[in-house]
């Protein structure tokens, strides 16, 4: 309604949401350097194809197993692929399944969260079961599980992926709806004419929010990982594709005779990727917790 | 010669908005024996000081000059190690919260041991039989059935009682109580006070009382130390600063102190007083409540929360409900209020029984508008993520009918009725002060033009100057807009300033109730009049009677 | 005490549903092959007689409860059919190489503890000195590493460059003799023979994937110790105790870190999840025998009945090891079994 007064009004206020936000990038450079590693992971997975120097299926034997130079800056690998086009090209893909998945949780997470911890009852204590089932497995475990029983497909490990997580979510939006349930302001909005469902959907959740970000963040760190997890030991994505996970599964084979290069880079850009989704979490965090202190 | 000297106290905290002087040229003495206060308002240093004479500063805050002495030792610049013999020995502190001041999941009776050991009071063959008997010294009964005990297991007030034998155990000379009886019921509030007193008294020792209610300073302290800001602004003698205070703060203080006899008028400093309103009440009634009952179904069978209350409210009235805390008093206006069902009873609003429409689809009813609320926590009412424009607009938006700009001008309008300066409008709740979030509370409970205002403890949490000013605007508002108020509150002073009938729960059940004169002066059951004689009772009363009479 | 022994046996009656989840959930798994399950079942070289056969054992003509019921009898009598690759049953497969994941998983997880909690709680002590800086980048670095990555930086390192490690084979180099079976695990049953020269060569085999597997698990602790250490420094009882005089060392052991290992311990649970899983990706690179290779390896050759007995297994244990943590929780913490008062 007036949300664009409100965010004008925090421009010109320095305590306000957006002026805070720029006071914790200044005074926190590990935040600041999060954003930009964020900025540029989406750069590459966006214009990765233009940014490629080769192309990342063409095989060359006669220039296999290159170490790193100035024509190949990543090498090559055992079918003489250039390995830096392989692991620009994977950015999308990777983020891709993570965010795929993350978001299905997050949904699917809120709602049933939201529900359980408003209306409580039978339907919380069923939920509360279902999520203590799945919480009941290792979770990579049970992720290896599905893709197994479900099939060997890039859906599937989104599906699997996103299956994991959905717990997380959903026991978040739970307590912090189910401890603002009952404050004054919920009970105001009631006051003021609202039904239930508006208090829930327009005064509680949002307010759930900004821990929800945190997670969402950390949770795409972890997505990343778990999914190339599971190429690692050879589900979902099948080569020839490009994708970090099944990349240093690849060039594991190679580590022991020294082509260190094949398993290394891959490995480098899976590691920047979740650290840089972990950092930014942390940031967000603390974003959100000095807001909560002032 | 004074057991504890400090001198032009400073401290200073580092924060992130650079350093902020929490403590500025402090200087207070207390002698053997004497029972020093130090009364101040929130932000006022109070606690600041005492946690500097421990040296036991929260990280960031630094003794930034003065000096303190205890017993000829430089506090300011003994080691830490000597500090750590002193504490518990020498000086000990009792603290606010005394659930939250014991360790949660060891044995109170290993938490007094613990002490013992420390300062070699005891081997730890001894150990228990001192413990037990520190815990016997505060009067606790069984006290070897207690020494099994875990904090969660007890209550508050026997909680505060282990907290005062943990402190006494090793027969220190001086006390410092930091808010001893924060947190704790009235009642209880008075037996934890006696008991420090008489065991100092007993004792022989000296004691520094951080607080915040002057009645209370005044009831148990021989001198009296006035801090705001960081600083001493007055010191003298109980008697002399309540009767005859020398500086305007502490006048200003006094005078907003609730208390028998005055007008909620006199709570205002003289220049600030008009003259008061008339309240015309009808003879009709508002809200009859009749045989209310809420049964909750507990783990070990049903919990009667509310039992059988029936009591009304006519056009214009205010009626006070008092109680401690689980009396049901927060259950009976919530029920009045419609946002819980009762389990049987009616509630006649004007003549329908309002009971028959379920609290859920209450919030669609045309009677909505009709009943109100101001809640108890000013922060935690409102939407963090709404601006006060919005917070006092969403009643108005839900329920008036009315278009955007009429609603602009009737937040304006209701903002400049309840005192509130329109600039404040588009801040935070986190950016507003106590006393500016409880106005924008009221604004939005008044809205909607309520007939019926229930007020859940508006002003619990502000300073005493705070809520006299915020009494009187209910006052005004009563007398502007002819509402009729539940005022439910723990404090029987503040009720008898605001209402004219008095109902006082117990258990669930309505124990006393009358015009509220007739209840505070000649209470005919015995649980009012334990309320009443619990109350603190600063001296001014007759102090000021007398020099009124002269 | 005798409320002590109800809660206990509170909590031990609480697993059983979770465990009857844990066989439902397992049991969907296998009949949501898209198809005919039969035919996974009976693996690629199944002849029509085979699958038919495997159809009744599964039950797959029958009703779904019905098929459920002949699932968990047969998880009962400790059924978990055959694998195709092996030709064993798959409970005895898996038997024979829980061992190796239980050794490495718990080794793993004993350095990862006594690194993590001291250097957690050094770092809350002091914070804001270099210790504390060490911990936070080892904390949000060492989430980000993925085991299989980590795993292979450190053979390229300590095997390839400086020759420091075996080659990265097994649970043990074949110039050493296995010890007698008596635990399965190595280090036990060689130390139980007296062979320390196995002894010796078991654990070089065991210090790389343990190492890796630790690194991944020290994240998660060094942060919750941190974290709840802060938070029990920064509560009331600390001041009262300080107030009292008592020492430091009683103030930082007796009273906060008591109180702050409550919530490194319900930490470990979700620690024990994401090292079960890791488990199997370390035991991929470090070709380690146990449950999780076994595992990879009938993935790889479409052997359901193996993968699926590998689900359920590693569930159970996992349910197991949890119940071990509410346990010790009810021990250390008074108010469990109270809540509700």
């Amino acid at each position: 309604m007036s949300d664009t007064a409100s965010n004008s009004n925090a421009l010109r206020n320095p305590d306000g949401a957006l002026g805070h936000f720029v006071y914790v990038l200044k005074s926190n450079p590990v935040t600041l350097l999060a954003f930009s590693m964020f900025v540029l992971l989406i750069a590459v997975a966006l214009f990765g194809p233009a940014l490629a120097p080769y192309d990342p299926l063409t095989s060359n034997a006669s220039n296999a197993l290159q170490p790193p130079s100035l024509q190949h800056w990543f090498g090559t690998d055992n079918l003489g692929r250039d390995v830096l086009s392989r692991v620009i090209i994977a950015t999308r893909l990777d983020l891709a399944i993570s965010v795929a998945a993350v978001a299905i949780s997050f949904v699917i997470g809120s709602l049933l969260g939201s529900v359980a911890g408003y209306w409580g009852g039978w339907l919380d204590a069923v939920l509360n079961r279902f999520f203590d089932t799945i919480m009941a497995f290792p979770l990579f475990v049970l992720a290896m599980g599905i893709v197994a029983a479900l099939g060997n497909t890039v859906e599937n490990i989104v599906y699997a992926t996103a299956v994991i997580n959905i717990p997380f979510y959903a026991r978040l939006v739970r307590a912090e709806v189910n401890i603002r349930r009952e404050s004054g302001f919920a009970l105001a909005a009631k006051l003021s004419g609202n039904s239930d469902v508006r208090v829930l959907a327009l005064h509680i959740f949002p307010n759930a929010l900004p821990p929800m970000m945190v997670q969402v963040s950390l949770n795409l760190g972890w997505a990343i990982l778990n999914a190339a997890g599971l190429s690692f030991i050879g589900l979902g994505v099948r080569p020839p594709t490009a994708e970090w996970g099944i990349m240093v599964a690849e060039g594991a084979n190679f580590i022991i005779s020294g082509e260190w290069w094949l398993a290394f880079f891959p490995g480098l850009a899976l590691m920047f990727a979740v650290f840089t989704f972990n950092l930014l979490g942390d940031g967000l965090r603390d974003i959100v917790d000095s807001r909560q202190r002032s | 010669m004074s057991l504890l000297s400090v001198e032009n106290l400073q401290v200073s905290f580092k924060t992130r908005r650079g350093e902020v002087q929490a403590v500025r040229g402090v200087s207070v003495d207390v002698a053997k024996g004497e029972i020093v206060g130090i009364v101040g308002e929130s932000g006022s240093g109070k606690s600041v000081t005492s946690y500097a004479l421990m040296r036991l500063l929260d990280r960031g805050g630094a003794i930034t000059g003065g000096s303190l002495t205890y017993g000829g030792i430089d506090l300011k610049s003994a080691k830490e190690s000597a500090m750590r013999d002193l504490r518990g020995r020498e000086i000990s502190m009792v603290f606010q919260n005394p659930r939250s001041a014991l360790n949660p999941i060891r044995k109170v009776g290993h938490q007094i041991e613990d002490v013992l050991c420390r300062h070699a009071r005891a081997t730890r063959s001894t150990a228990k039989a001192e413990a037990i008997k520190a815990l016997k010294a505060v009067r606790i009964r069984d006290a070897e059935a207690r020494y099994e005990a875990y904090p969660f297991e007890l209550s508050g007030g026997m909680c505060q009682r282990i907290v005062i034998a943990l402190a006494l155990a090793c027969d220190p000379r001086l006390l410092i109580a930091d808010e001893p009886t924060t947190g704790l019921d009235i009642t209880t509030q008075k037996v934890v006070m006696d008991l420090i007193a008489d065991l100092i008294a007993e004792r022989d020792m000296s004691a520094l009382v951080i607080t915040h209610d002057l009645g209370l300073a005044a009831q148990y302290c021989s001198r009296i130390v006035v801090m705001k800001d960081g600083e001493v602004v007055e010191e003298g003698d109980a008697d002399q600063v309540f009767t005859a205070p020398k500086h305007e703060y502490t006048r200003k203080l006094v005078d907003a102190t609730p208390r028998a006899g005055v007008s909620v008028r006199e709570l205002l400093l003289p220049y600030l007083r008009s003259p008061m309103p008339r309240l015309p009440i009808s003879e009709t009634p508002l809200m009859e409540v009749k045989n209310l009952c809420k049964t909750y179904q507990g783990k070990s069978g049903p919990v009667y929360a509310v039992k059988d209350i029936s009591f009304s409210i006519r056009k214009g009235q205010s009626v006070g409900l008092v109680g401690e805390s689980g009396c049901g008093k927060s259950t009976t206006s919530s029920m009045l209020v419609r946002l819980l069902d009762p389990t049987s009873g009616e509630l006649i609003f004007n003549g329908e029984d309002l009971a028959r429409t379920p609290a859920k689809s209450f919030a669609r009813d045309p009677r909505r508008s009709a009943i109100q609320m101001v809640f108890q926590d000013a922060t935690d009412s409102f939407n963090p993520r709404h601006t006060a424009r919005q917070s006092i607009g969403e009643p108005l938006a839900r329920l008036s009918g009315l278009r955007r700009a009429q609603r602009r001008a009737r937040i304006e309008e209701l903002a400049s009725l309840v005192g509130l300066p329109l600039l404040l409008l588009d801040r935070f709740p986190h950016q507003l002060s106590g006393g500016q979030k409880a106005r924008v509370g009221i604004a939005r409970a008044i809205a909607l033009d309520p007939e019926f205002l229930i007020l859940d403890e508006p002003t619990a949490a502000l300073d005493v100057s705070i809520q006299a000013i915020v009494l009187n605007l209910l006052v005004d508002l009563r007398a502007k807009l002819g509402i009729s108020y539940l005022f439910v509150s723990h404090d029987l002073h503040v009720v008898r300033l605001l209402c004219d009938e008095v109902i006082v729960m117990k258990d669930g059940e309505v124990v006393e109730q009358g015009p509220a004169d007739l209840v505070m002066d000649k209470p005919s059951h015995s649980y009012t009049r334990e309320l009443l004689s619990a109350a603190p009772r600063p001296p001014v009363l007759t102090a000021l009677k007398s020099a009124a009479a002269e | 005490m005798t409320k002590r022994l109800a809660t206990i046996g509170m909590r031990v009656t609480q697993a059983i549903p979770v465990i009857l989840g844990v066989v439902v959930v397992s049991f969907l798994l296998t009949r949501a092959l898209p198809g005919d399950p039969a035919v996974y079942f009976a693996g690629p070289a199944a002849d029509e007689a085979s699958i038919a056969e495997i159809r009744a054992a599964l039950g797959l003509d029958k009703s779904l409860p019905h098929q459920f019921l002949i699932y968990a009898s047969d998880i009962l009598r400790g059924d978990l059919g055959q694998s195709l690759s092996t030709g064993q049953p798959v409970v005895s497969d898996l038997a024979n190489r829980l061992p190796a994941s239980l050794e490495l998983t718990l080794t793993a997880l004993f350095l990862s503890c006594t690194i993590a909690i001291p250097l957690g709680v050094l770092a809350a002590t002091h914070p804001g000195s270099a210790i504390d800086h060490f911990c936070r980048i080892l904390v949000t670095a060492g989430v980000s590493l993925p085991t299989f990555f980590t795993g292979i930086v450190l053979i390229y390192v300590f095997y390839y460059l400086l020759g420091f490690a075996p080659s990265p084979l097994g649970r043990i180099d074949f110039v050493y003799i296995e010890p007698d079976h008596v635990t399965g695990f190595y280090l036990i049953d060689a130390a139980l023979a007296g062979d320390w020269e196995t002894w010796i060569g078991a654990l070089k085999q065991l210090i790389l994937p343990a190492i890796t597997l630790a690194l991944f698990t020290l994240a998660p602790l060094a942060r919750m110790t941190r974290a709840s250490m802060l938070t029990a420094l920064s509560s009331d009882y600390i001041r009262t105790a300080r107030a009292a005089g008592l020492t430091e060392n009683k103030v930082l052991f007796a009273y906060a870190f008591r109180n702050a290992l409550l919530p490194v311990i319900t930490t470990l649970g979700m620690v024990f999840s994401f090292t079960l899983g890791a488990n199997v990706l370390v035991e991929k690179v470090f070709a380690w025998p146990g449950i999780g290779s076994y595992a990879v390896e009938a993935l790889v050759v479409s052997d359901y009945a193996a993968v699926q007995g590998f689900v359920l297994a590693m569930a159970l244990l996992f349910v197991a090891l949890n119940l071990i943590i509410d346990l010790s929780y009810t021990l250390i913490d008074p108010r469990i079994g109270f809540e509700s008062k």
